[in-house]
């Protein structure tokens, strides 16, 4: 079988197997936040915390929420690390410098996961696990909450109430990653991922030297750092790492797991607004993306030039073998079109075009499918712009699922789709124009700079894969891309809210045959087209110096 | 006072409907306008006036500072023409809202002549003084007489008068004005032809319609509409990025190893920030309300435009809108022992002392159908005629010791046996008959040597306009319900809706059940509109979201409305909802061109800007420009003279022909989108060969 088949067949599966999977979680995600009742072990958690899930919140207490939950989350995951030294379980490693601890913390909160440090060479088991692997799953539940409460404005009418907050974080870990996770986790152990609470082997080489081995959770920790569309991994190498992906099953399945949970809410969405087709105009929006995305990476993996290339059959510098170009770039696209950033190979060493796919997947605002949560609330943003303009030319005032796009919709909207490009651009340049932070770089050119604003576009939009290359653990970067994550994770947040606030408030206009057609897909295709335009627009200068002109140039 | 009104366009909608071409097209544009406005265009470069748009105040700033960094560099040819043309763009920008505006200057000017200084005769108890118009308060009284202007609006309190109201309606004929009654409200300005009036003054001078008027078409009192604020908002914000973007791209160029000149960046700058669409917008607005303006509508705002666009549901008034005003005659049908020429000839004779219009249509029916001449009154000697009254609602001959009667059901039932005769068995049955049909049934009777009897009935009918049947169609494809309102009962309702195709109807329609109408239907969130003239309409036009009051109308009902109609002519509604769609699509249009346009500049300026670094940068020069600094220049002219190239689209808008929002969608997104993509490709190729003709220029 041709690597080139081998490729299309895996995607063929991820398809089915997605399909498969979507209609049960979407409906099922669906009932978890409409549902009434409460488990026993969450009454005891909302006890725990003191929080009544019952009662209803309008956009500025739920924001509350959000906020005071993930302030509390990082001040926690700063002292914990900070403590390192002086806890139990942690494997000897000293405790983390304030940079690098802050850059960590803000890191594994606004749901990133860049890491500036070695798993295994700097986190023993009691961060790895009782810090790093709890916001795993709670930054992601945060994530799907404000979805949700998003959701509920459009599906909500006459109220600003959008439900609640604690109630939304609790289920969406309990009922709906938790369980995911635990399936995932032994699958991938049954795959050879390990699991255990070892500690750090010193084996021999087959060369001679040796090397260390750690143990670790890693099977669980790999589930949900991927089905939470994290991407911290438990070791520096990621996904690429044999003990957290061993073969082209683990890589499929890993996959998998970072796509079900977004493309599944397009499903939940359709559901809670009372149409499905509304659900499944975005889904396809979402689709066409991330397999024109996928495509292409493949095609310029594969054709790429040179004879070195033409032995390995394509660009396979910086790719495990075991997954070969197909299952790379697969998840490359994967990775970077949703806010994951785990790695199975070094996106530094892609072609100059396959580099620029994976930053223009991430400056797309990562909303095809995007991350559990944020991917939705993203593309419903960008559904708003997109009828404003086309709404206009149907000669009404533009309005999405029965509630007005007016100007304080449109205001919100806006500043929304500002935060990443402002971020993005603006510590780019900022690191490019002082003295010091370019010493990072161990690329000149073209390509340096494709590190460096490669590092901005992952922390901004909440990715945290690297592009490799960079050395990011210096003050500069430990600081400024962890403001560029909390800012880009939690700015978008608050004018999320306000929309939601402001749809909830509205009364719902009745749709006629003069109204935009939002479920029918020549609106899935203006908004692909408005997604691509805009992007492209704000980014193409950026790309033209970096990727473009790296892939250009041969 | 001038009682021609040469700029306004005459009055041509006639309700018959289907006229495919450019229904709500606008106005012609004159080239020759571009010109005559330039002077305020000038004007408007003040900087006060520009920052009201974010995206041309941008232009203007990048104008300024190309001038400064071309005079510290005056050798540069390139520096000049960079900034030549940026205030090209900026001007071209003010230029398109001169013409807007320029349009109804020469209107306000009309108006201002009726408005000259008039002397008003005010009374004071029983005396009269004269004082400037000017002076008038609300409340007080004054005469008017033959000649006299009258000085201020008011309600004629006193007498009855014909007044010429060309100044303000462009229709020539006189119209009555009485006191009491829906037709009491008079408009200063406006000249009495006969006859005396009193009239108490509602107006503060300064506040009148007429002042009203003329602010309006001045686009004085314009003020941005919701829809428009929201897109302004949309247009900052690419501005914004676009400003990131291009203020982030120096250190990265400086990294490259290719530093760029200010005159470049911002040049790119100017190309990348929707400077089309933010140049027309206002123009746009304008255009909007002068298009109605054209139409004889006065908007009172332009969110009331606006919200016609999105209206949902229309409330039709059936008399005058629906069917033409009267009832006629259809069919005479005679009761058994009769025939209907027999029927047809006492119908017509009893008929001939009726000037009603449904008199008139009698014999008319009489004389069409049945070859009946119509008899003169002179021609029957002796003849003794009875007029019809409200009150016996009977008409009626008396010749030759017959006596003829025809007239309401019941009454000529009465006078039937009044005098003994008996009512035909089937004459109840006929009537039910009519009735049930919608029509109107009038019985017709005869007294002669064989006693009174009923001779048959004539069938009266509402005659639905021609054409109205497809409006409806168009009105429903476009999602718009319409609702007929009327005072007839259930049946007759019913039968007409049908015939004319609207969607529901409210019988036996008081103000109280209209108001509960338009409210049900805006609480299911559908925006509402409605015309109306009486004062019992007043409370209804407050409500609906579009309330067009006919100018007829009393000068509560103007008050309330958001709209009035100088023809009267309730079915401009439909014409009113198209304007308002159309000026959201002329927006949305030239938004997505305008963005749309940056894509092919990108492929000018960027390998303009870098090849010399990187070569491979080149490839993306597929207009293959011969030079960058040609490009560059390409492109920023083709910026500047788009906007001129669509002033004409601006003010006469986007074509619009009702259909749904799918097919709507489609092909605006074909021609302004498609296009927008490929046009400036071709446009800032074109320009660049040019350039590269002229020597000296490399």
């Amino acid at each position: 079988m041709s690597p080139v088949l081998a490729g299309v067949l895996q995607v063929l599966a991820l398809v089915v197997a997605l399909g498969l999977a979507y209609r049960p979680l979407g409906d099922y995600m669906a009932g978890v936040y409409s549902s009434n009742k409460h488990l026993r072990v969450e009454k005891w958690m909302y006890k725990a915390v003191g929080a009544d899930p019952n009662t209803q919140m309008r956009w500025p207490a739920y924001l509350r929420g959000v906020l005071a939950f993930s302030v509390v989350s990082v001040l926690f995951l700063y002292l914990l690390q900070r403590l390192q030294g002086a806890l139990p379980g942690s494997l000897g490693f000293a405790s983390i410098d304030p940079d690098q601890a802050f850059n960590t913390a803000a890191s594994f909160v606004a749901n990133t996961n860049w890491q500036s440090y070695s798993g295994e060479q700097a986190m023993g088991h009691v961060v790895q696990t009782g810090g790093l692997a709890v916001q795993n799953f709670v930054s992601a539940a945060v994530g799907m909450a404000v979805a949700v409460a998003l959701v509920r404005g459009f599906a909500r009418s006459g109220t600003g109430e959008l439900g609640n907050f604690w109630s939304d974080l609790v289920r969406g870990t309990v009922r709906i990653l938790l369980p995911i996770a635990a399936v995932g986790a032994l699958a991938l152990v049954a795959c050879g991922a390990i699991q255990n609470f070892a500690g750090i082997h010193e084996v021999g080489q087959f060369m001679g030297g040796s090397q260390q081995w750690n143990g670790g959770a890693v099977a669980s920790q790999e589930a949900i750092k991927e089905l939470g569309t994290n991407g911290g991994g438990y070791f520096n190498a990621n996904s690429s790492h044999p003990f957290e992906n061993p073969n082209g099953l683990s890589n499929l399945l890993e996959i998998f797991l970072i796509l079900v949970i977004p493309f599944a809410m397009t499903r939940t969405f359709g559901r809670m607004v009372g149409s499905l087709k509304q659900g499944y105009a975005i889904l396809a929006t979402m689709g066409v993306i991330w397999l024109g995305f996928t495509t292409l990476m493949m095609w310029t993996e594969f054709a790429h030039h040179g004879p070195a290339f033409e032995i390995a059959g394509g660009a396979m510098e910086g790719k495990e073998t075991r997954f070969g170009i197909a299952g790379s770039s697969i998840f490359a696209v994967a990775t970077t079109l949703t806010s994951t950033g785990a790695v199975n190979s070094f996106h530094s060493s892609y072609t100059g075009f396959g580099g620029g796919i994976t930053m223009l997947g991430m400056q797309l605002g990562e909303i095809a499918p995007g991350g559990v949560g944020s991917g939705l609330y993203g593309m419903l943003v960008m559904a708003i712009i997109a009828v404003f303009i086309a709404g206009l030319m149907v000669g009404r005032t533009p309005e999405y699922l029965g509630k007005k796009i007016g100007t304080r919709e449109i205001k919100l909207a806006a500043c929304y789709i500002l935060i990443t490009p402002a971020l993005v651009l603006c510590f780019t340049a900022a690191a490019m124009a002082l003295p010091t932070p370019p010493h990072s770089m161990t690329n000149t050119g073209a390509h340096g700079f494709s590190e460096v604003l490669y590092a901005y576009t992952s922390g901004a939009n909440n990715n945290g894969s690297a592009f490799a290359g960079l050395n990011a653990d210096t003050q500069w970067f430990n600081t400024t891309i962890g403001l560029a994550m909390l800012l880009g994770r939690f700015l978008p947040m608050v004018f999320i809210l306000a929309l939601a606030g402001s749809l909830a408030e509205q009364k719902p206009v009745p749709a006629t045959v003069g109204t935009l057609g939002t479920h029918k897909p020549l609106f899935s295709g203006l908004l692909v087209g408005t997604i691509l335009i805009i992007t492209g627009l704000t980014f193409f200068p950026a790309l033209a110096l970096g990727p473009l002109a790296e892939g250009l140039a041969s | 006072m001038s009682t021609v009104t040469p700029t306004r366009a005459p009055h041509q909608d006639a309700p018959t409907g289907h006229q495919s071409e450019g229904r709500v097209g606008g106005g012609l544009f004159d080239p020759a306008q571009l010109i005559r406005s330039f002077p305020d265009a000038l004007r408007k470069l003040d900087p006060r006036v520009m920052v009201k748009s974010p995206v041309m105040f941008v232009v203007l700033i990048g104008s300024v500072f190309t001038t400064v960094l071309a005079c510290l560099d005056p050798g540069e040819w390139f520096g000049w023409a960079i900034a030549a043309w940026l205030w090209l763009t900026t001007i071209f920008a003010n230029l398109a809202e001169a013409v807007a505006e320029g349009r109804g200057k020469a209107q306000a000017d009309t108006l201002r002549k009726a408005k000259t200084d008039t002397v008003a005769r005010r009374l004071l108890g029983r005396n009269e003084e004269r004082v400037a118009g000017i002076e008038l308060r609300i409340g007080d009284l004054v005469v008017c007489e033959a000649g006299d202007v009258i000085p201020g609006d008011g309600d004629v309190v006193e007498g009855v008068a014909s007044v010429d109201e060309s100044a303000i309606t462009g229709e020539s004929a006189p119209v009555i004005r009485e006191s009491g009654g829906d037709r009491s409200a008079v408009t200063g300005g406006t000249k009495v032809l006969s006859d005396r009036i009193v009239v108490k003054i509602t107006t503060k001078p300064g506040e009148t319609f007429i002042d009203r008027m003329i602010a309006l078409v001045e686009g004085a009192a314009r003020q941005k509409t919701p829809n428009e604020i929201a897109l302004n908002i949309l247009l900052a914000s690419l501005t914004i990025v676009f400003l990131l973007a291009v203020v982030t791209l120096q250190p990265f160029a400086i990294y490259a190893g290719q530093r760029q000149s200010m005159i470049v960046l911002t040049a790119l700058l100017v190309c990348l920030i929707p400077t089309t669409i933010g140049a027309l917008l206002s123009a746009i607005g304008i255009a909007g309300m002068d298009r109605l303006v054209q139409r004889n509508v006065l908007a009172m705002s332009g969110r009331a435009v606006e919200a016609a666009g999105d209206v949902s549901t229309l409330l039709l008034d059936k008399t005058g809108t629906i069917t033409l005003g009267n009832r006629q005659a259809a069919e005479f049908v005679p009761v058994k022992g009769t025939t209907e020429a027999e029927l047809a000839d006492a119908a017509q004779l009893s008929s001939l002392a009726d000037e009603t219009p449904e008199g008139r249509s009698i014999v008319v029916l009489a004389k069409e159908k049945y070859g009946l001449r119509e008899r003169h009154q002179g021609e029957l000697a002796g003849a003794e005629w009875v007029a019809f009254t409200a009150q016996t609602r009977m008409s009626g001959v008396d010749v030759d010791g017959r006596k003829v009667r025809k007239g309401a059901t019941g009454s000529v039932v009465a006078w039937v046996e009044e005098r003994g005769g008996t009512v035909a068995q089937d004459a109840q049955a006929l009537t039910d008959t009519i009735s049930g049909a919608g029509g109107t049934p009038l019985l017709v009777a005869l007294e002669d040597e064989h006693g009174a009897r009923v001779l048959g009935v004539i069938h009266l009918k509402d005659v639905v306009k021609e054409g109205m049947r497809e409006r409806f169609d168009e009105l429903r494809r476009m999602g718009i319900k319409t609702i007929m309102i009327t005072g007839d009962n259930p049946l007759t309702a019913k039968a007409i809706a049908e015939e004319a195709g609207v969607d529901d109807f409210l019988a036996e329609a008081t103000p109280e059940d209209k108001m509960a109408l338009i409210k049900r239907e805006q609480a299911g969130g559908k925006l509402v509109a409605m015309t109306g003239d009486g004062t019992n309409d007043a409370p209804a036009l407050a409500q609906a979201d579009v309330g067009v009051a006919m100018n007829t109308g009393t000068s509560a009902a103007k008050e309330a409305g958001n709209m009035v109609d100088l023809d009267s002519n309730p079915t401009k509604l439909i014409e009113i909802v198209e304007i308002g769609k159309q000026l959201l699509i002329t927006r949305g249009a030239l938004t997505t061109f305008s963005i749309a346009n940056d894509v092919a500049k990108y492929f000018a300026i960027i390998p303009a800007m870098f090849a010399v670094v990187y070569p491979g940068l080149d490839k993306l020069n597929i207009m293959q420009l011969s030079s960058p600094q040609s490009a560059i220049l390409s492109a920023v002219i083709f910026n500047a003279l788009i906007i001129v190239a669509l002033v004409p689209l601006a003010l006469k808008g986007v074509r619009y022909r009702p259909s749904s929002a799918d097919s709507m969608l489609r092909r605006n997104l074909g021609i302004y989108g498609l296009g927008g993509l490929v046009a400036p490709f071709i446009g800032i190729k074109i320009i660049d060969m040019v350039i590269s003709l002229v020597p000296g220029l490399h």
